[in-house]
């Protein structure tokens, strides 16, 4: 029976990349996808774009080609990846620049555009998802980015006409391993119990290395050997949509139904409804074997009809957020670092510093988890943490500023103060009929 | 009592202001055990004030695992929350700091 192999080469932007590499030698794949685009790093590749109209694709797509396509093209290996972020065309046109300067003539990779849809974001007011009672009007002219999350139709037209390397902007995370696998098993974009069972597919394997044993380990409880040779995922795929993950022999890291569990229900909420563009994939029913060492089988996946709208990501300028620390040790180091927070609390009234929210955490007693039985008992040190949010870059550098400024005004040894101030891009989700966004393919040979 | 790390191990992901957890047995016998003891309520009284809206929870007995979805966990979301650990990645572990009762124990006298 057929199978298709496909292999996950990054998790996120900034992920490792001898793990693709390694995939790509050893892994017997057929394809490589990099999932690389994060929710608000479109709208921060949008700006960029703005900035200079060649820029806003992925910063690290020079080094990953560079390092991938020696050993991926020699062996027809695929690779699909929404590296392209802000501009698919400007990232498709660098990577044909590093194909032929590695010698490689006659590849063909596509650009898949039409994700951007701001025109369609400013032409009327779209209720916004996390904001019941707003739309987008209440962004006004903040807005800087509108992106839908495209399926995988132009991928798979894209793999029809040949393509070796396909560059995709904003389009679901799975659909970049869901593509592949419409395009070899020929399903019918309605059949959606095997739309369901590659979406389990794609969702497991688009965080690279959280299903081999990365975001995972906790020693004595689940214990992972050499974490830092991780191995990435690769799926053996059956036409029937149920597959095999695994992953190179000899890699670090690990393929169990408990690394596989944990990623199959990662950011979902309703199991039996996990929302995509071409499907609304079932996870609720999906089972999983051990098929040896670091092979876990899975089957049971199902889907029902699409909704018919897409989601879209709409980057906005939010506000702007200052932060200081400052550290204390030793004998009453709590107290000291309590003391501090209540001088920087009263600075900032006292100069009249305009902060809509403030936060103030001792870092390792209470700035990730304040509920039960948090911050009981003297703890050697603590790092205090004070950050608002403001109207303006200034104001936000006057809240770090008063945390410096504790060194020599505040509690008794006070040290490695350190502050920041920045812009926040803020991200709200909206809904648009389908028929609103046109992909479209664009292709350059080398 | 017994922490509910003894019994299950946990992931936490994040979408806009929502932290969804799944808590998934060791041993798939455990899970009817989980079931009555990680409730919502239970769920909700262990994150207190961080976890600013409702509590759902959806169960997967063939998985062995419990998903709990938290709504309004993650200060206004993570692409403008002023938490340290913006994502909530490490809401996971500390939701297996629950205390639970000792499975082996005989229930209690009425």
């Amino acid at each position: 029976m057929k199978t298709v192999r496909i292999g996950s080469g990054a998790g996120y932007s900034g992920d490792r990349i001898e793990p693709a590499v390694e995939l790509a030698e050893h892994g017997g794949i057929s394809y490589l996808g990099f999932e690389c685009l994060a929710e608000r790093t479109i709208a921060l590749a949008q700006q960029a774009r703005l900035a200079d109209q060649d820029a806003g694709y992925d910063p690290l797509l020079g080094a990953r080609m560079q390092a991938v396509l020696p050993v991926s093209v020699p062996r027809g290996i695929r690779i699909i990846t929404n590296m392209g972020a802000a501009n698919p065309r400007a990232a498709a046109a660098e990577t044909a620049r590093i194909a032929r300067r590695l010698g490689f003539g006659g590849l063909k990779i596509a650009a898949i555009t039409g994700d951007d849809v701001l025109d369609v974001i400013a032409a009327a007011p779209w209720p916004l998802m996390e904001r019941p009672d707003e739309t987008t009007l209440a962004l006004g002219d903040r807005i800087i980015s509108a992106n839908a999350y495209l399926g995988v139709e132009a991928i798979v037209q894209a793999l029809a006409a040949d393509a070796d390397i396909v560059i995709t902007g904003r389009v679901a995370d799975p659909a970049l391993f869901m593509a592949p696998l419409v395009h070899e098993f020929g399903w019918d974009m309605e059949d959606w119990d095997s739309l369901g069972r590659a979406t389990v597919v794609g969702h497991l394997l688009e965080c690279a290395g959280q299903i081999t044993g990365g975001y995972f380990a906790d020693p004595g409880y689940k214990d992972v050997a050499d974490l830092a040779r991780l191995g990435f995922p690769l799926a053996e795929v059956r036409a029937d949509g149920s597959a095999t993950i695994t992953k190179v022999a000899g890699s670090g890291g690990v393929v169990s139904l408990r690394s596989c569990t944990e990623q199959l229900l990662y950011e979902v909420h309703d199991p039996a409804r996990y929302y995509q563009p071409d499907v609304i994939a079932d996870f609720s029913a999906v089972r999983l074997a051990g098929d040896g060492p670091d092979r876990v089988a899975i089957s049971g996946g199902r889907g029902t009809a699409r909704t018919g709208m897409l989601k879209v990501s709409i980057g906005y300028r939010d506000s702007f957020v200052g932060e200081g620390q400052i550290s204390y040790a030793g004998a009453g180091a709590l107290a000291r670092a309590r003391l501090g927070i209540e001088i920087v609390r009263e600075r900032l009234r006292l100069t009249g510093v305009r902060i809509s929210e403030l936060r103030c955490d001792v870092i390792g007693v209470d700035a990730l988890h304040r509920g039960p039985g948090h911050g009981a008992g003297e703890p050697a040190e603590a790092r205090i943490r004070v950050t608002g949010r403001t109207d303006s870059l200034a104001e936000a550098v006057r809240i770090g500023n008063e945390v410096e400024t504790l060194y020599t005004n505040g509690p008794a040894g006070g040290g490695g103060a350190s502050k920041s101030a920045r812009e926040v891009i803020g991200v709200v989700s909206t809904l648009i009929p389908e028929a609103k966004v046109t992909p479209r393919v664009s292709y350059q040979v080398t | 009592m017994m922490r509910l790390r003894e019994l299950a191990h946990a992931r936490t992901g994040d979408k806009g202001d929502i932290s969804s957890i799944a808590v998934i047995a060791y041993d798939p016998g455990d899970f009817a055990f989980l079931a009555e003891h990680v409730t919502i309520a239970a769920v909700a009284a262990h994150f207190g004030a961080t976890v600013r809206g409702p509590v759902e929870r959806y169960e997967l007995p063939g998985l062995g695992a419990l998903n709990f979805v938290l709504h309004g966990a993650l200060g206004g979301g993570v692409t403008r929350s002023l938490a340290l650990d913006a994502h909530g990645k490490s809401l996971s572990s500390c939701l297996l700091e629950m205390e639970l009762p000792d499975p082996q124990a005989p229930p209690a006298a009425p």
